[in-house]
């Protein structure tokens, strides 16, 4: 996987995780969304591995290697950091 | 505490400058319905609030409200930062320039700076879940109104995106509402003071 294809793998599984974590916030008892949250937890954390190994930290408590790697850009605001996701023509 | 990631909860890559539209979009940046009031609102709540689920229901939506703050802040920023000083002036954008260059500032889209008075921390939790459902309609409607305004998909994908959020936070507060009732009510049925409560 290229970098951008990585990071836009590695966002949707986080997005989930995000979106699992406030629904499990309310609906406490139900296994099979933690079943589903267990399961995406586990796949986005070997992708952040794989992404973090090609392309640097994703957060600053990280092992670095000598240069310092974390300040290192694109930050994610500058537009060359982001990925274009496919998406359906405008009508 | 918290941990910083360096990605943004949802693409943003702008190709086309246009200062009338970051005008606009900022208001969910520094405006009475925007990121920084949300985040704020729901983080100082989070203190008084009742019941682990609402807690955590006030927390990680907070946080998740500075993901989204950051969001605006890249849009605003990319569909400014390459604007020459014509399109700024023809955009009317020529006051903000004047005090901010091309900086990100929390204002709202008239150029008013955020103010904590657009936020409520009132130590009810009945009142400050339906405050927060409120708001999350509140910063629905305002997307809708940015989404009108716009017509670049770079610029409506990541508008949609946080327009679908705000419906899902605000089904998530009336479940904590519905669940923080029931608490309340059972505790003055059994006065049962449970640990922490």
């Amino acid at each position: 996987m290229n970098r951008d294809d990585l990071l836009r793998e590695l966002t949707a599984l986080d997005f989930v995780a995000v979106d699992l974590n406030l629904y499990l916030n309310t609906h406490p008892m139900d296994c099979e969304a933690i079943q589903e949250f267990n399961r995406v937890i586990h796949k986005a954390g070997q992708l952040r591995d794989m992404y973090e190994k090609a392309y640097g930290p994703l957060t600053a408590n990280r092992s670095s290697e000598c240069p310092w790697q974390w300040f290192e850009d694109p930050w994610p605001w500058q537009s060359c950091f982001n990925f274009y996701l496919p998406r359906e023509e405008c009508r | 505490m918290w941990m910083y990631e360096k990605k943004l909860e949802y693409p943003i890559k702008i190709k086309h400058p246009n200062p009338k539209m970051a005008k606009a979009i900022i208001t969910q940046y520094g405006g009475p319905d925007g990121e920084l009031a949300a985040s704020l609102r729901y983080l100082s709540q989070r203190f008084s609030m009742v019941t682990p689920q609402a807690r955590a229901t006030l927390n990680d939506i907070g946080t998740e409200e500075l993901a989204h703050l950051e969001m605006v802040g890249t849009m605003v920023r990319q569909l400014t930062e390459k604007a020459s000083i014509d399109q700024i002036k023809a955009a009317g954008m020529d006051a903000y320039y004047a005090d901010h260059d091309k900086a990100v500032y929390p204002v709202n889209a008239a150029g008013v700076p955020f103010t904590a008075a657009y936020i409520q921390s009132k130590g009810d939790p009945v009142t400050d879940l339906t405050e927060d459902m409120a708001a999350e309609q509140k910063a629905r409607s305002t997307y809708e109104w940015l989404i009108n305004l716009a017509d670049d998909p770079d610029v409506i994908e990541p508008l949609k995106f946080l327009r679908e959020r705000e419906v899902v936070h605000f089904q998530r507060f009336g479940e904590a509402l519905v669940i923080v009732q029931d608490f309340l009510n059972r505790k003055h049925a059994w006065a049962v003071k449970l640990p922490c409560d």
